[in-house]
């Protein structure tokens, strides 16, 4: 709603009040000022975002530009990480100096993004809803609203704890007592013998997916659960009245209500599951060069190499090896705007499509 | 209503009986991990804890804390200062300002997808850039400065939507009120829709700040990290913070740095704690004056 400008010269506070006639006319020249200041601040204010995006994809695109032409399309598909000899000669590809023997690919990398994402999200999305329900449905409120609290408190503990925690308590946990039996007892069939071989330390795919899976859970759920609040109780109780079961009226009539709420908090922690940094590169295990082996196997992500390589990369005098870090970054920032912009597709999509009976 | 044949009514109970128990099971699954990582970090910082933290600088990998804790404030600071001012107007921007389109859809669809982009951009990829192009292209080396700007980037988006859904939950009447009694846009803007909406803005930026005060990539790319207390200029001086003791003592020999990293871990807990608590109480507070008020 826009307010219609008010009279001008009408300012409703007593500008005669003030003590001389300079601050008298500053004063006026103030208030019939005020709008346009406030337009003019908020305006430039709201093109800073779009601002920022810009110039990071920028910068990015430029220092990434030497990297891009001489590592080639094959960048996303190689699975080497090679520096080259800092000793030895540079030489040149298409005009651009490198360490002679430096060859870089991005494949495990940006497979270890996506399947330490995945990971996170199939174990948060169930559990997140399960537990809004609990939350909204079953518990009386005197509990549910601090849990509900505590949930959303969750969300502001820093990643650096997760990562930490993950690396000396949690994965050395599952190592010893869940890891083993679950690679022993796995079937060995298709997908599922991803599951079986070396169990590892504790440091690898499934930790770090399931750190990271604790960590979206709260954006997931804390949103589920006010989305589920929403939820008008009409339908759900003429739901009831028909007979239905608590499942049905969740599985026909609420989860169906909010499901584009859903879908975006759901993209909101694949979002930080896909940039997450310091908690990957504590527990993942650091490992370059190529993909998991087995879900227990260390590997590592995009966002977490940048983290961990760049001291390394500094010391290659050609500065090619910054260049690729900036070319991963371009990578890891262009998963993340098309992640976001495909959900805004499917949050209009779906919300259209999927009006359940009775909305208006 | 569909054309498969409907499920017997054991079935059927069995279903919602199993349902139940998910709902509870994943409640713990939430929850129990949780309990289990602040009781863990607790329970290692506390035995070890020492008040001289918090008045002794870092040397090297022991000492104390007091530089991390200055310099986790300075950044919380500088970041309130410069993504709050732009933060705020953008949201007021987005809510209060902008025109409505001819064809009756919201305006600032560009600002908006722009804002909703950031906010999902890796903060790693916030901190390459930041490195590259202001602690390296500007030459401003790590320092302050570098650290508030990329940090600032990272919460705007944040900042800007929950100013905006402040404002935007300021009751019509007031607007009306406020135009009625002829106030101008900007004085109506300033006494009447922000005043309102403060809680729920202020709010916005305690949370913001907790996230900036506890981010660990973009801040080792742009404020480098120093045993140092935070001096007062803006470039070229490193700056302590305490997400780095967490990252990088927990490995380094002797037991000194161990209980450095679960004392900053065990610090930043609490002080998040206290910034989001605070902004919740904030809101329960104003929830009350508010229904009281029609």
């Amino acid at each position: 709603v826009t307010i219609a400008s008010g009279a001008p010269g009408r300012a409703p506070a007593r500008v005669e009040d003030l003590p001389d006639p300079l601050f008298k006319r500053i004063g006026e020249v103030l208030r019939n000022q005020e709008e346009s200041a406030w337009r003019i601040g908020a305006r430039i204010a709201s093109l800073l975002p779009l601002a920022a995006l810009g110039f990071a994809i920028t910068v990015l695109a430029i220092k990434a530009w030497p990297a891009i032409r001489v590592n080639g399309i094959g960048f996303l598909t190689r699975s080497t990480w090679n520096a080259g000899s800092g000793y030895g000669a540079t030489v040149h590809t298409d005009g651009v100096a490198h360490p002679m023997g430096s060859s870089y690919g991005a494949w495990p990398l940006i497979a270890g993004t996506l399947q330490t994402s995945a990971i996170a999200v199939i174990i948060a999305v169930p559990i997140s809803i399960g537990a809004a329900f609990a939350l909204t449905e079953r518990l009386p409120r005197f509990i549910s609203r601090p849990l509900g609290f505590a949930i959303e408190v969750l969300a502001g503990i820093p990643s650096v704890i997760f990562g930490i925690w993950g690396l000396l308590t949690l994965g050395p946990f599952l190592a010893d007592h869940v890891y083993p039996t679950i690679a022993n007892n796995m079937p060995d069939v298709p997908i599922l013998s991803y599951f079986r071989g070396p169990s590892g330390e504790g440091e690898g795919l499934l930790t770090a997916g399931i750190v990271l899976a604790l960590m979206i859970v709260p954006i997931i759920a804390s949103t589920t659960r006010d989305l589920f609040m929403a939820v008008p109780p009409l339908p759900k109780e003429g739901g009831e009245a028909l007979g239905m079961t608590d499942f049905e009226v969740a599985n026909k009539i609420t989860v169906p209500w909010v499901r584009s709420g859903i879908i975006g908090a759901t993209v909101l922690g694949l979002g930080r599951a896909l940039g997450e940094t310091v908690a990957v590169a504590l527990i993942a295990g650091s490992i370059l060069g190529h993909t998991a082996q087995n879900i227990f196997s260390p590997m590592t992500t995009i966002a977490a190499t940048i983290l961990t390589q760049l001291d390394g990369a500094q010391t290659d005098g050609t500065g090619f090896a910054v260049a690729t870090l900036a070319e991963l970054a371009l990578i890891l920032a262009v998963i993340s705007v098309a992640v976001n912009l495909l959900a805004r597709l499917i949050i209009k999509r779906s919300g259209r499509l999927g009006a359940p009976v009775g909305r208006a | 209503m569909s054309a498969a044949p409907m499920p017997g009514a054991r079935q059927r109970r069995g279903l919602a009986v199993g349902f139940q128990v998910a709902t509870y099971l994943s409640l713990i699954l939430v929850l129990g991990p949780a309990a289990w990582l602040l009781l863990g970090v607790i329970g290692r910082a506390v035995p070890h804890f020492s008040w001289s933290v918090l008045y002794t600088d870092t040397k090297g990998t022991s000492g104390g804390l007091e530089n991390a804790i200055l310099g986790t404030l300075v950044l919380m600071l500088g970041t309130f200062i410069v993504a709050g001012s732009v933060g705020v107007l953008a949201g007021i921007h987005l809510a209060e300002l902008s025109r409505p389109r001819r064809n009756g859809k919201p305006s600032g669809g560009l600002l908006r997808t722009a804002s909703d982009v950031l906010s999902g951009f890796p903060s790693i990829v916030l901190g390459y850039v930041g490195y590259v192009a202001l602690v390296v292209g500007l030459k401003w080396g790590f320092s302050l400065l570098p650290a508030i700007i990329i940090l600032s980037i990272m919460v705007v988006p944040y900042i800007a939507k929950t100013t905006e859904t402040a404002i935007r939950q300021v009751p019509t009447n007031y607007r009306e009120g406020a135009e009625a009694l002829g106030m101008s846009t900007g004085y109506g803007l300033r006494k009447v829709i922000l005043k309102t909406a403060f809680p729920g803005i202020v709010t916005g930026l305690l949370i913001a700040v907790a996230i900036a005060g506890g981010e660990t990539a973009p801040l080792i790319y742009t404020a480098g990290f120093t045993d140092a207390n935070p001096s007062f200029s803006l470039i070229h001086h490193q700056i302590g913070y305490l997400t780095y003791p967490v990252f990088n003592f927990y490995n380094q020999p002797g037991n000194q740095a161990h209980y450095l990293a679960y004392d900053s871990a065990l610090l930043l807990i609490v002080l998040v704690l206290i910034l989001i608590v605070g902004a919740h109480f904030i809101v329960a507070r104003t929830q009350r004056h508010a229904e009281s008020r029609f």
